[in-house]
């Protein structure tokens, strides 16, 4: 898309003469680098609770974060006035970074090579409210109507469109139009007299209204949630102790984002201080584990045409038949470390400066019958559904809970377990990978990470995978 | 147009327009961060940025809306997305603004805004950030690396009003230090980090002492074991200790008792906690963390007791909550720029008891020192409670070796009800504060 009939060319009136004034402006004190990025995010959501929809929001932000780069150091600015003299003063603000004479730009802004990942005909934010508004309805009469034992039903509709443009010194201009669309469904239901449980599902990506038919209908979310919730109804309180854990397809992937993603960002890997850091060639998961992280899936809430620099997303093996291949850049610590960037600097907003951050993270599928894997535990766990994890990076240390899952006896999934804690250690937990299946589940598209108080969406992914080893931190 | 006007003139706009309430809350900041790492500087960011929300109610439906341009036309333009946007939300005969009677704000200086903290020149936040990182590194050899120290600087103006005559401002300031040494024993690594914050620039604590606490409590979680899987007392460190105050801020606000989504649900009055358990939520302290005027609706600010000697008191309340559950709202309204209110706090805080943590030690003999927990395993639905830890171990009544890739668990309407001791340690660093703390009969999940 060319500038002039961007939206930033048609309502900001931005010239790439601007652009390049304003880069000069940014290194008018020298520094190796700098980068503007111009961010228009329009959004509007609307959520039920009790059968009504009470709340419904929109709005626009806007605004434009200026970076210089000089050696290991970043000056960042920003401004939500995007009129020319407080841009100017936020690029000189960031210029104080550096302290010298002028760098030169040395070519103009060439358009860079994007990927065509959001196939979407109408923006969801460009349908009639009415429709979207009718989303919550229909969850909530379907969790309603799935169990008289559900009384409780809240769904949020959210929609956003980011309208991007990053030019940086090194010649680069991207400009892409990023929609997002999801919801939610969360349910409690009880037993008369009893305490109740809770059961949670949603789905979304870079999609467009017409994504929540069929498999991603309101209905099939709201029956899913109340299935969980009414599941935990007769749920026994989770084991202790380690054990061997299965995890089913899809949304358990946070396995690997938390064991194994987060500690392969380039940023601490550069620094040293992630338990993954000078591993790169070692084995640090069983062979049958190869672990990609791509941001260049259609339609996924975690792909990117271009990432928050401007560089195409790609798609990067980390781990490769069990052994550490690469880390995950942006393009200070490429730069930095002498790689290339991986398409993954990412950000939160204007108002942040970018970091090596994760997209779509998955193992690729393996050879076992997901039947098979099951059969073949005598005793253990099998974990459906997780809610949010975290990581130590240093340590290496990371724990996630499980929201649904069962005991397994004698190869068949049996009682229903509750508050199951796993807790291990990134790069000792793969190495107990013994069976990896042919069932590679994407997730549904409602994953949400957080860095340094950045968050940004991404997705997660896993086929069925015995783990012969971990601790289940339950309370029986 | 000052914040002030642009509030009313938004507010003025919605009600020409068709409104028949509106509420409009500002938000106006300004940052100033530098981190360093290694001793060199890593990144310096300064910027300002300022935003309206809008809500307006049409009879008993409801509509929000933001924006960053607060010129009229900006303005107009939010009152119009908020309004359209209010036809698809249905009757809910609960929603509203408070009773006018209701509005107000408590007098008197509240000490939430430093003079010192404008004038910080970016080169005193380096330095700070460089002293901190230095003590940290030169503490012990055993420090061997860094994930660097952060200094930020923070001033902001909160400005509410609405068409009920209410109007307000308040602006208040925040001066952190924080840094995050890396200890190296072999192969192994542990982090861990220290930090101090201040309404003022000279309130906060000397980056020489920020460091070496880092340093002490990164060294420490070296060798760290994993233990077997057995029931114990667990003492919580103040820093983690908060975390409990703020799952059971979860379970008395008003959004989880409606829902019923919440273990204390129809407990008022009932004793749900040890007898020496007091907890109180203060948002009229001068100078505290979580102290301010009016709430986010406008309503003044008060001390609520929520838990009394072990007794379940009070639920935290904003005015929709509170019109669900037949009761007055507390003063607890909190909101971002958008949106319907929430239920927030001011200064939620664990009465302290007579001991020493080293008392508290010796008094559970044997057991687990909490002072790191990660992971969201907490239900406040049911109780259920299972996050990952890493310590020490207590032996003969002592600390003695670190502890770490394990599991504590129970249920927090046992735990609250099985506080064995308080610590006399409370600090106000944040507007949720805890003493240490020991709960007995939990079971840690290891080896």
């Amino acid at each position: 898309m060319p500038l002039s009939s961007s939206l930033f060319g048609q309502k900001f009136a931005l010239t790439e003469r601007d652009l390049e004034s304003y880069l000069a402006e940014a290194l008018s004190k020298g520094g190796d680098y700098a980068d503007l990025y111009f961010e228009y995010l329009a959004t509007a959501s609307i959520s039920l609770d009790e059968s009504i929809i009470k709340s419904a929001t929109q709005g626009v932000t806007l605004g434009v974060g200026i970076r210089v780069l000089s050696g290991e150091r970043t000056g960042y600015a920003y401004s939500d006035d995007l009129s020319p003299d407080k841009i100017r003063k936020a690029a000189r603000t960031a210029a104080c970074i550096a302290n010298g004479p002028a760098t030169q730009l040395t070519a103009g802004l060439t358009s860079v090579e994007k990927h065509d990942l959001y196939n979407v005909a109408t923006l969801a934010g460009d349908t009639p409210l009415a429709d979207r508004a009718q989303l919550v309805k229909r969850a909530d009469a379907a969790a309603r109507a799935h169990d008289p034992r559900v009384f409780q039903v809240q769904a949020v509709y959210a929609d956003t469109v980011r309208h991007v443009l990053v030019a940086s010194s090194d010649g680069k201009l991207s400009i892409d139009r990023q929609p997002m669309a999801r919801m939610n469904v969360s349910v409690l239901a009880r037993e008369v007299g009893g305490v109740p449980q809770r059961g949670y599902a949603g789905g979304g990506g870079r999609i467009g209204l017409d994504f929540f038919t069929g498999d991603h209908s309101p209905e099939k979310f709201a029956t899913d949630a109340a299935r969980q919730a009414i599941v935990q109804l007769h749920a026994i309180d989770a084991p202790t102790g380690e054990m061997t854990v299965v995890f089913g397809p899809g949304w358990p992937g946070i396995l690997l984002h938390e064991a194994v993603g987060h500690g392969l960002e380039a940023d601490f890997n550069r620094k040293g201080v992630s338990a993954f850091s000078g591993r790169v060639g070692q084995k640090v998961a069983s062979e049958l584990c190869t672990v990609v992280d791509d941001g260049t899936i259609a339609s996924r809430r975690g792909s990117l045409n271009v990432d928050d620099e401007g560089e195409p997303t790609k798609q990067n093996v980390l781990i490769e038949k069990g052994v550490l291949r690469g880390y995950l850049t942006d393009k200070l610590s490429a730069r930095l470390t002498n790689a290339k960037s991986t398409g993954s600097g990412r950000r939160e907003s204007y108002q942040h400066y970018p970091m090596p951050r994760m997209t779509n993270t998955f193992m690729l599928a393996g050879e076992s019958d997901p039947e098979e894997i099951l059969k073949s535990v005598r005793n253990g766990l099998y974990c459906a559904n997780f809610g949010g994890g975290q990581v130590d990076i240093t340590s290496g240390n990371f724990v996630f809970s499980a929201s649904e899952s069962f005991l397994i006896e004698d190869g068949k999934l049996t009682t229903p377990v509750r508050g199951a804690t796993l807790i291990g250690n990134g790069p000792e937990a793969l190495k107990y990978v013994s069976m990896v299946g042919n069932d590679l589940k994407l997730d549904q598209g409602i994953g949400v990470c957080g860095k340094e108080g950045q968050s940004v969406p991404v997705g997660v992914g896993i086929p069925t995978i015995k783990v012969d080893k971990m601790t289940v931190g339950g309370t029986r | 147009m000052t914040l002030l006007e642009a509030s009313q003139t938004a507010i003025a706009i919605a009600m020409r327009k068709g409104a028949t309430a509106a509420e409009c809350t500002i938000a106006e900041g300004e940052e100033f961060s530098a981190t360093v790492r290694l001793g060199e500087v890593e990144t310096i960011k300064e910027a300002g940025s300022r935003g309206a929300g809008l809500r307006v109610l049409k009879g008993r439906k409801q509509g929000s809306s933001y924006t960053s341009d607060l010129s009229e036309d900006g303005l107009a333009r939010m009152a119009d997305a908020a309004l359209a946007i209010a036809e698809i939300t249905e009757e809910d005969p609960f929603a509203g603004l408070p009773e006018k009677e209701e509005l107000g704000q408590i007098d008197g200086d509240l000490q939430l805004a430093a003079d010192d903290v404008a004038n910080v020149e970016a080169a005193a936040r380096i330095d700070a950030a460089k002293r901190a990182e230095g003590a940290a590194l030169k503490a012990d050899e055993r420090i061997a690396n860094s994930e660097g120290a952060g200094c930020e600087t923070y001033t902001g103006t909160r400005v509410f009003a609405n068409s009920l005559g209410f109007s307000g401002a308040y602006t208040s300031t925040n001066a952190s230090l924080s840094v995050t040494p890396v200890a190296k024993q072999g192969d192994a690594m542990e982090r861990d980090y220290w930090h101090t914050t201040s309404r003022s620039w000279a309130g906060m604590e000397s980056p020489e002492d920020v460091g070496r606490i880092a340093a002490e409590r990164a060294v420490r979680r070296l060798g760290a074991r994993k233990i077997e899987t057995q029931k114990a007392t667990i003492v919580f460190e103040p820093r983690v200790a908060k975390s409990i105050l703020g799952h059971i801020f979860e379970a008395v606000s008003g959004d989880s008792i409606y829902r019923k989504s919440s273990f204390l649900l129809d407990k008022i009055d009932e004793q749900i906690a040890a007898p020496n358990v007091t907890v109180i939520d203060d948002a009229t302290v001068p100078g505290w963390f979580g102290t301010s005027p009016f709430d986010d609706e406008g309503v003044p600010t008060r001390r609520t007791p929520v838990i009394e000697g072990g007794v379940l008191k009070n639920y935290l309340l904003n005015t929709y909550t509170a019109r669900k559950l037949g009761l007055k709202t507390t003063g607890c309204a909190a909101r971002g720029l958008t949106g319907a209110p929430g239920v927030g706090h001011g200064t939620l805080y664990l009465e302290a008891g007579s001991k020493t943590p080293e008392e508290i030690f010796a008094a559970v003999g044997t057991g687990l020192y909490v002072t790191e927990l990660i992971g969201f395993g907490v239900n406040v639905v049911t109780g259920d409670y299972s996050r990952g830890a890493a310590g020490l171990w207590i032996e003969d009544g002592k600390l003695s070796y670190p502890v770490a890739e394990i599991t504590i668990a129970g249920n927090l309407g046992e735990m609250l009800c099985d506080i064995v001791h308080i610590g006399s340690d409370l600090e106000f660093r944040g507007s949720t504060c805890a003493p240490t703390i020991a709960i007995a009969n939990m079971t840690i999940s290891g080896k």
